[in-house]
């Protein structure tokens, strides 16, 4: 393995610096111009679903499909086909200029229990630890998800670069089983 | 006796595979099966795959045994559950245990040997404990039974396996404490670690599982550093309370039946362990035995059924079912897709080692 994955190969996620060494990240100036996907993908397993689920040929994988996801920044409009679509739940879709004072971010989340529109959630980064708190816009539960929701939540835009999730609710019902059976 | 064209043994990705390709050029199958419903492993993997469209990327494993299983149905396969095959005889007789009660002789043209793998374990002080199972174990726990094994979980090992039913068991609501790994670095696919990393589950690179404590059951594991010679490094423990510890540290694929019957082997790390030589058709140093799947060196569901696929051809090939011209035909379709999922920083040293199987039975004459 390149020392290129070092963080990835020992923390467990990929780092800014391995991530904006990758073709999938947009570079700074398309991070922050609007809705635009952006890809954590840096490891060449064979893979190319993105590239298939995008309709405007924004993700290039190529042949051979162990080849890095590409991404278009011109071509891509940030519309999320490719989260639910990414078996490795690799690919959010962030927008900056969600209002002045906050940013979106579109991700991919399979775990019960869903929230509802409207609540506060708890907003991390790559390793989990807790960033900010965000504010759940919509939920995205379509049939072609194949199972997995998306989740859109609006954040502090300080918090821009670091926010990738949510933290997990916890599953009460599931906890209070637990405590009648062990 | 039970006579059939051919016989399969085992039902899950590549042994379904190949009954499937198998019967659809029109011959006899049967597929024989030790568990009380076939799939193998599928039905417990509930994440996407990987691949491209046609390795059905982005569907379910769980979805793809139920193709499997409605195609194995629509083609009038006969399945044998609960079935065990004991032995295989030189003339492709199979000595088999029906329905757990009824012992059979079956006579086969051809003979699929596609029995997969079993997990590794690693031993340590509490072991033994209530708590301490395999990661598959779990997996079958929370997927099949939808029983949570425990409630704050030491996964052991972050292989593709480890990463994934960490994941699984986060989806069911458990805890992951932490995910230990005794190379310096992290197994599994990158995608994978990232996920349970942004679920809040810390790796422990370079570390293991000293001891597991407990009065009748788990109650806590105790983890230790490991130095460059994989050396405990006395001093580094660390105490995890958890109820449940779970092994993922490897694979070795299953192939008794495959040494009874007579085959030639080879040891090879990359792959689990020892297994058969087989050709590029997948037929082993016996004439009329195949192989398919993880028995032929651990990979993953994908490529298994790929392989399954091509002894599945081959097989009523042999039989007269294709001519030369359809079976390369065939093949090379498969081969090409079997190339793309051995690429790669993993797959890489996946092709190399399974082009040393095939070089290896080249080299060898056969008795027949």
């Amino acid at each position: 393995m390149s020392s290129i994955t070092n963080h990835l190969k020992t923390v467990g996620s990929p780092s800014l610096k391995e991530l904006k060494g990758s073709p999938g990240f947009p570079d700074e100036l398309h991070l922050k111009k609007g809705p635009i996907a952006i890809i954590e993908c840096i490891e060449e397993i064979p893979c190319n679903p993105c590239e298939t689920a995008c309709p405007r040929g924004a993700i290039i994988v190529g042949h051979p499909i162990t080849k890095l996801p590409v991404l278009d920044v011109e071509k891509c409009i940030g519309c999320g086909l490719c989260i639910a679509a990414c078996p490795g739940l690799a690919i959010y879709v962030k927008d900056y200029t969600y209002s002045d004072t906050e940013a979106m971010i579109v991700f991919p989340y399979e775990y019960y229990p869903l929230p509802s529109t409207g609540d506060k959630v708890t907003m991390v980064n790559r390793r989990g630890r807790e960033v900010c708190g965000g504010k759940v816009v919509r939920i995205n539960i379509s049939e072609k998800n194949n199972k997995t929701p998306v989740i859109s939540v609006s954040f502090p835009k300080k918090y821009f670069e670091k926010v990738v999730s949510m933290k997990r609710l916890l599953n009460k019902r599931f906890l209070s089983q637990w405590t009648i059976h062990l | 006796m039970y006579k059939t064209s051919i016989a399969v043994i085992g039902g899950g990705p590549a042994g379904l595979s190949a009954a499937i390709e198998a019967a659809k050029a029109g011959a006899q199958v049967v597929v024989m099966d030790e568990n009380s419903r076939p799939g193998g492993q599928l039905f417990k993997q509930i994440h996407k795959f990987f691949g491209s469209q046609q390795h059905k990327a982005g569907v379910r494993g769980i979805d793809i045994g139920k193709e499997l299983l409605e195609e194995t149905q629509k083609l009038g396969i006969e399945v044998w559950l609960d079935t065990e095959v004991c032995g295989i005889e030189s003339n492709k007789l199979l000595w088999v245990v029906k329905n757990k009660t009824k012992s059979v002789q079956v006579l086969a043209e051809r003979i699929i040997l596609a029995s997969g793998a079993i997990e590794n374990s690693i031993y340590f002080p509490g072991w033994t404990l209530p708590g301490v199972m395999g990661a598959g174990a779990a997996q079958t726990f929370i997927n099949i039974y939808r029983v949570a094994p425990g409630k704050r979980i030491l996964m052991i090992g972050s292989g593709n396996v480890g990463v994934i039913v960490s994941y699984q068991l986060l989806q069911a609501g458990c805890e992951v404490a932490a995910i230990v790994e005794a190379a310096p670095k992290l197994g599994g696919y990158g995608v994978h670690t990232a996920k349970v990393c942004r679920a809040g589950v810390p790796f422990y690179t370079s570390h293991t599982v000293l001891r597991a404590l407990g009065e009748n059951k788990v109650e806590s594991a105790v983890i230790i550093e490991l130095d460059d010679s994989w050396n405990p490094i006395p001093g580094t423990e660390k105490v995890f309370e958890v109820d449940t510890i779970c092994i993922a540290t490897g694979l070795t694929p299953l192939a008794e039946l495959a040494w009874i019957a007579g085959c030639r082997f080879k040891y090879v790390p990359a792959l689990g362990g020892f297994v058969p030589l087989h050709d590029d058709n997948m037929e082993t140093t016996i004439e009329g035995l195949y192989v398919a799947g993880d028995v032929t060196g651990i990979e993953e569901a994908s490529s298994a059924m790929e392989e399954g696929r091509l002894a599945g051809i081959n097989t009523v090939a042999s039989l007269g079912f294709y001519s030369d011209k359809q079976r390369e035909r065939l093949c090379n379709e498969v081969r090409e897709r079997l190339d793309a999922l051995r690429r790669g920083p993993f797959g890489e040293k996946r092709k190399t080692s399974k082009e040393e199987i095939i070089t290896s039975r080249k080299e060898i004459q056969c008795p027949q």
